[in-house]
């Protein structure tokens, strides 16, 4: 077993709990913060389905952000979309037999991969170009997007230029899931995709990509406009609401 | 700050986005709260010795009562899509009035001392030491946010900057740093019911009076009731509708609904103001104790529903938090939503052919609706999402023949702020006013070029009062602004339904 691989499944392992772990904390935190009023941005749904329509609306088509700019909203897109099919063609290194549409999805696969970097660089090209986002934009705003961009590019590099043994590396995956280590191939552009996958699951829990939770818990977005018909008292604010006289 | 010394920015044909200017309204600050302004309201009365660790202190006792902040703090991806979405940045070009940079001045701040990055390398995530500079910074900036939520509507996160200007203005007020125009109010709510502080012979005197005007001006015995028992509606309505123009003209024109409606009703001088500041300066305390004057004021005089007259704010506090911070309202009429907004009661006779108005007797007018920011995005009325933007207009059609809408992108739920919202409508903050109305003024000026409007209906008494003092600024008459109710009371006809 050579150094690499086990410093690469030390670190995947490691990477997934904080991933997993942090993820869980933050979720029970955003959920137990109470929410003492009623705010969501109207007009908004009466009822907790169609609550729950528009948070769907927001993750799947980024209903707001089209509402607001549209070159923000077709680079996200870009990026968001192509990064789903990304990640979804990259379930066949962790499954067997791989699914009937995973199979499927291998070949637009590629193509996502390009349309994820070119969205980067556009919401990259944003913040250098346009005035109010660059000053907005602080040395992590940037860093992110390189670590993306970097993740996506030495993808892309192992498909058209050089080669990798995938079969080995989804051995070295399989073998992780089930505890039963597999020699990592060690080239280069290899290394440095995984590494900065690494990377990108241990900052998630700390970093702005707290969007994706934290969407589920806006509470502009996820309540439904029932104010007049009940009451929404906060546990906190309870002890003042018995206090009263009348 | 003296009248002049600021330029009124220059009215376009279409609405252009301004260029960074790094400071441009840096020297925009209201007054400070009085020692005795503070204490009244339970605040320390100037800045504390170690405010730097309890405003920190406080951030993180906010961030575990208000999951809206909490949650907006880490959200933030900073796309830009809010960037250009703000009428105080679009009329000053300063960067902290994007809402993303504005909530970045606290968001810094958190960063620092309560997530592991900005703890670690607070240089890389943007992460700053608390300091006198960023106090200072909090006041000015959080000091030009109108809490309009016109920035929330366009977020894909739906963080909404109002959420946390009102919890930057708790913090500051928690250490004895407050803003006296908001802080005198709440104190004069709590002594006195209004935010004038107007005591109940006056409020008497002006009822009487408008009785007295009404009477003449129709020949119709309209009553004007203060403090009446076990009548059906006690209306609570900004004190503006008072005494200020076209306030005024509102209130008349809810006495004579409520007159041909054979509805009786009463204000009460306990509860004589349907405003509630606490709302601006995100107290949860005072925006409570302010609510509960209205519960106390229906219990005493025994009445059976409540309507609130035109205002913004107020109705946001009214509709989206007042049974929550007052209620519940079991011992009123539970045939009607508690409470009601005087458009609704209006709406509803209209649709019942309850009520005569005559769209002619306001032929001298082309008629726009400004949508109030809180009414818009905040609340609602009627049975459907979106009533709060068809109620108005159809009150307003049935009043006037000609009406006319301004640029879509300016109305309903992408409403501008009238510029004076949140705690602002003050004259220490003129020139903030002046420029944060531009694109409102723009809109406007637009449909009187094009299709000679001649006023522009409002529902909220600050518009109202923000629209009187900022028009001529921008050459257009003070009068243009007109209340819904002033039209509706136009064109009612008296005397055909008793």
């Amino acid at each position: 077993m050579s150094l690499v691989t086990v410093a690469y499944a030390v670190a995947f392992y490691l990477a997934t709990i904080i991933l997993v772990g942090g993820l869980i904390y933050r979720i029970r935190e955003y959920a137990t913060v109470p929410s003492p009023l009623k705010i969501p941005t109207m007009p908004a749904p009466l009822t907790p389905m169609g609550a729950f329509w528009r948070v769907v609306r927001e993750v799947i088509f980024f209903e707001s952000l089209f509402k607001s700019n549209k070159w923000i909203w077709i680079f996200g897109v870009l990026f968001h979309a192509g990064l789903a099919v990304v990640l979804i063609r990259h379930l066949r290194y962790f499954i067997e037999p791989v699914w009937f549409w995973v199979v499927l999805i291998q070949p637009f696969g590629v193509y996502a991969g390009f349309a994820m970097v070119a969205g980067l660089f556009g919401l990259w090209g944003r913040r250098v170009v346009v005035d109010r986002v660059r000053y907005i934009s602080s040395p992590s705003d940037h860093l992110m997007l390189a670590l993306l961009v970097a993740i996506g590019i030495s993808g892309l590099i192992m498909r058209y230029v050089t080669r990798t043994d995938v079969i080995a590396v989804k051995a070295f995956f399989m073998g992780l899931m089930r505890f039963d280590w597999q020699p990592l191939p060690t080239e280069p552009v290899l290394l440095i995709h995984l590494g900065l996958v690494v990377l990108l699951m241990v900052l998630f829990p700390f970093s702005k990509l707290l969007h994706i939770p934290g969407l589920f818990f806006s509470p502009t977005r996820n309540q439904w406009d029932n104010a007049r018909e009940k009451r929404h008292l906060a546990t906190w604010a309870a002890p003042m609401d018995a206090q009263r006289d009348t | 700050m003296a009248k002049e010394e600021f330029q009124v920015p220059e009215v376009r044909e279409h609405l252009e986005i301004p260029p960074v200017v790094e400071g441009a309204m840096a020297h925009s600050q209201p007054f400070v709260a009085a020692a005795d302004h503070q204490s009244l309201l339970g605040y320390p009365e100037e800045l504390v010795d170690g405010w730097e660790d309890k405003a920190v202190e406080k951030m993180g006792e906010m961030a575990r009562k208000y999951r809206s902040f909490r949650v907006f703090l880490d959200a933030c991806v900073k796309c830009g899509a809010c960037t250009d979405k703000c009428h105080y940045y679009l009329g000053t070009g300063d960067p902290k009035n994007m809402p993303v940079a504005r909530q970045d001045l606290l968001r810094q701040v958190y960063r620092r001392y309560y997530t592991l990055g900005g703890k670690l390398f607070p240089g890389l995530v943007g992460a700053k030491d608390m300091s006198k500079e960023i106090f200072d910074d909090w006041y000015r900036y959080y000091h030009q946010c109108s809490q309009c939520r016109r920035c929330s509507v366009f977020c894909p996160y739906g963080i909404d900057t109002a959420e946390i200007s009102m919890a930057a203005r708790e913090i500051m007020d928690s250490v004895g740093l407050g803003q006296k125009y908001c802080n005198e109010i709440i104190g004069k709510v709590h002594k006195i019911g209004n935010n004038l502080g107007l005591p109940l012979p006056a409020l008497e005197d002006t009822m009487e009076g408008l009785e007295e005007d009404v009477e003449e001006d129709t020949g119709v015995a309209v009553k004007y009731p203060v403090n009446v028992e076990g009548a059906e509606v006690l209306l609570v309505t900004p004190s503006a509708d008072f005494f200020a123009e076209p306030h005024v003209d509102g209130l008349i024109g809810y006495g004579k609904v409520f007159h041909q409606a054979g509805v009786s009703w009463t204000v009460s001088s306990h509860a004589s103001e349907a405003a509630n500041f606490a709302l601006f300066t995100g107290s949860y305390e005072h925006m409570f104790k302010i609510s509960n004057r209205i519960r106390e004021a229906a219990l005493e005089l025994g009445v059976k529903r409540i309507v609130f007259g035109e205002c913004g704010h107020a109705w946001r506090v009214a509709y989206s938090f007042l049974n929550t911070l007052a209620g519940p309202w079991d011992f009123l009429d539970p045939r009607y939503p508690v409470p009601q907004h005087i458009m609704e009661f209006t709406y509803d006779l209209i649709q019942r052919g309850g009520i005569n108005l005559d769209p002619e007797a306001n032929d001298d007018k082309v008629v726009t609706v400004h949508d109030s920011c809180n009414v818009a995005r905040a609340s609602r009325m009627g049975t459907r999402p979106g009533d709060q933007f068809a109620y108005p207009r159809a009150v307003i059609k049935a009043s006037v023949n000609r009406f006319v809408e301004m640029d879509p992108n300016t109305t309903m739920e992408a409403t501008f702020c009238c510029g004076g919202g949140g705690g602002l409508l003050t004259d220490d903050l003129m020139e903030l006013r002046v420029k944060g109305a531009l694109p409102r003024m723009e809109a406007l000026k637009e449909v009187v070029e094009r299709d000679g409007v001649t006023h522009m209906a409002a529902m909220c008494a600050i518009c109202k009062s923000q629209f009187t003092k900022v028009l001529p600024y921008y050459g257009m008459g003070m009068d243009m602004v007109v209340s819904v109710h002033q039209l509706v009371s136009e064109a009612i006809q008296l005397g055909t339904k008793d």
